[in-house]
């Protein structure tokens, strides 16, 4: 009873942490002009309505990754429509927070296609943390939106507009419902926010996130790219936030969160608490490239995040004694040196 | 008293019809003293030439208007990672740091084929074939959303003599290559100027993230009309294996190397740290007295450039 009425209020804050999240974008997001720009091949990619929203166009209809803010629901509705008349066949949800799927009961409350109705697809355990009693109780109208068309398998295969898609399930990373998207023709891949060059990854250690998750997921999009002539181009990535990025922005990015989790594993192994991490600033050379006043991921609520993460993976379970000396530099517990081996 | 002299009569309509047949020709016409940068240039490194040619020394941030950021980011990084970390091995020089680095160029003028104006001037260089294109042809710049690259998005406005270029869109390198960094929220202007067969380039950085003021630097090179560019096809190889989650980097304070360069040249640590301070020639007079003296004879890249001699440490 105690662990049920535990995960209640997990749900409970989860689901008002999305909404707070939400509603602090929407009180900054709102205002900002929608912007549609071409990326490649049948991809283009739409910003300014919450998290970025990637839209795959052709003669069968139009495919979207995530749908933004439901406040921005309908300027978006008409940019899509500015890009295409035809029917949206197909929405992918990245993750739970609601700038990226707040636009999904919008798109699911059109008049239906009778061809093919309308599929929402994302991982089983962003539904799962959606439709707790709890959360359907905060927010009962958004039940039509539900990414029903779940899927709990590693990968799940779409082919739309010619074009092979795939869908990856990020285990633990930004939450531990993540999906990335590969548009295998077009040649561009949509991360949600696992991936926002613009700031540090929030990773929602409440929701299932983890720093090991979110360097394995990047490892994993770094993976899926091929970059074109002198280490750019090539494989274009839609991130959650942010402009359009190639594999080398990724490789930055990917080497922030690695040195920054290096030095907090290396300040946990010395015993250090959250407080005297926090004091000894050691993401400094990184706050003036990835924190702004307006950033929604603070320095304290990384360190926090990486800190939390490293701590909870490094205690020891039941029965099991600690590694001399805990995990060392670098050592990720759980493993470095274990390579996102086995994908896919 | 001498009377006026006759004006000739002209008609109105006679004056008018020469100015539209003159028109197309004055308009088609560069104004003067633009100068003509295509070409093959070859670079003089009598600037800076022990930080160009052999490479910066680790730690060596002299001259570097860093902020503290900057410094823990250069003092954190560690070499291993443009050689370990595949994604690193065949990246080019940034838009500000390829007319600085190993290389030559060429650089082609875009005409538009209806006016024969230059619309854009196209550099190549050799060393990983790095391009870059300064538009003249007054284009907007892209949406803030779009793609950055390492050559940066580049326009060019003509005053008087000197081509004025301003470059934004540009990602994540580094100033120096030792590490000391450029963010991708900077911005570079640069001053060509063309004296004879000499191409004079004056570039100015700003980078709110790493710099506390702008980093003025320049370059000169002289044409060499018998140079020809070749291939520079470079391909990524993993070397040695190394897990996926492993970036080389130093735990800050542990860097071993930060002190080799004071030591070397008998320098203050505090100079070699950089700042905005040791830019400028006063400098001099309140950096303090090294810790190590100098060596009484030199030891590490003493002929670099000096009568075409090499760089071999003795």
């Amino acid at each position: 009873m105690t662990k049920h009425l535990t995960l209640a209020a997990v749900g409970l804050l989860a689901l008002a942490a999305a909404a707070s999240l939400g509603a602090q974008q929407a009180a900054t997001v709102e205002p900002t002009p929608l912007e549609v720009l071409k990326v490649q091949g049948n991809v283009f990619m739409l910003a300014g309505a919450g998290g970025n929203i990637s839209l795959q166009v052709g003669r069968e209809g139009v495919l979207m990754v995530d749908t933004g803010l439901a406040a921005a629901a309908p300027r978006m509705m008409a940019e899509v429509r500015k890009l295409s008349p035809g029917p949206i066949r197909w929405i992918v949800n990245t993750h739970l927070h609601p700038d990226h799927w707040g636009g999904n009961e919008t798109i699911a409350g059109l008049p239906p296609d009778n061809l093919q109705p309308l599929k929402i697809a994302a991982h089983e355990n962003m539904l799962n943390r959606l439709t707790t009693p709890e959360a359907s109780a905060q927010a009962p109208a958004v039940q039509r939106g539900l990414p029903l068309n779940e899927y709990f398998t590693p990968t799940k295969d779409v082919h739309f507009n010619g074009e092979a898609i795939v869908l990856y399930h990020e285990p633990k990373a930004h939450t531990d419902g993540d999906t990335v998207v590969l548009f295998r023709g077009s040649d561009v891949v949509s991360t949600g926010d696992i991936f926002t060059p613009g700031g540090y990854p929030f990773i929602d250690v409440d929701n299932g996130g983890t720093v090991k998750g979110e360097i394995d997921a990047l490892n994993h999009i770094l993976q899926l790219t091929v970059p074109a002539k002198t280490q750019e181009g090539g494989t274009y990535v839609i991130p959650g936030h942010g402009r359009i990025c190639d594999e080398a922005d990724v490789v930055e990015f990917r080497d922030m969160v690695v040195i920054v989790r290096d030095r907090i594993q290396d300040a946990i192994n010395k015993r250090m608490t959250i407080e005297q991490v926090k004091a000894a600033r050691l993401t400094r050379d990184y706050d003036t490239q990835y924190v702004s006043p307006t950033s929604f991921v603070t320095t304290d609520r990384f360190v926090e995040a990486v800190y939390k993460s490293l701590s909870a993976a490094s205690t020891p379970a039941r029965g099991q004694t600690p590694a001399p000396g805990g995990a060392g530099r670098g050592q990720a517990p759980g493993g470095r040196g274990q390579a996102p081996t086995g994908r896919r | 008293m001498e009377r006026p002299r006759r004006i000739p009569h002209v008609h109105a309509a006679t004056l008018v019809g020469l100015l539209i047949l003159l028109a197309p020709f004055v308009a088609s016409t560069p104004a003067y003293a633009q100068a003509d940068f295509a070409g093959n240039w070859a670079p003089l490194y009598h600037e800076d030439f022990p930080e160009r040619i052999p490479g910066p020394e680790l730690g060596d941030y002299a001259g570097i208007p860093l902020n503290e950021a900057g410094r823990l980011r250069a003092d954190s990084w560690d070499a291993d990672r443009i050689s370990v970390v595949v994604e690193y091995q065949c990246r080019p020089h940034g838009g500000d740091y390829m007319m600085r680095g190993l290389s030559n160029m060429r650089i082609d003028a875009i005409l538009d084929p209806l006016t024969q104006r230059v619309v854009a001037l196209r550099t190549r260089m050799n060393f990983q074939e790095m391009e870059r294109t300064i538009w003249l042809d007054g284009r907007t710049r892209p949406s803030p959303n779009a793609p950055h690259t390492f050559s940066g998005f580049s326009t060019g406005v003509w005053q008087d003599n000197v081509l004025n270029i301003s470059t934004t869109h540009l990602k994540e390198n580094y100033i120096r290559r030792n590490g000391i960094p450029a963010s991708d929220k900077r911005t570079f202007t640069e001053h060509w100027v063309r004296h004879g067969n000499y191409l004079t380039v004056q570039t100015v950085i700003t980078d709110p993230v790493f710099l506390t003021e702008p980093l003025v630097r320049s370059q000169t090179w002289t044409l060499d009309p018998t140079q020809q560019l070749g291939r520079d096809v470079c391909e990524t190889v993993p070397e040695i294996p190394k897990a996926a989650d492993v970036v080389p980097n130093h735990l800050p304070g542990a860097n071993p190397f930060l002190r080799e360069v004071a030591d070397w040249y008998g320098l203050p640590a505090a100079a070699t740290r950089g700042g905005a301070e040791t830019m400028y020639p006063e400098y001099r007079k309140t950096m303090g007295s090294p810790t190590n003296p100098p060596p009484a004879i030199c030891k590490r890249y003493c002929n670099c450039g000096l009568n075409g001699g090499g760089c071999n440490l003795q």
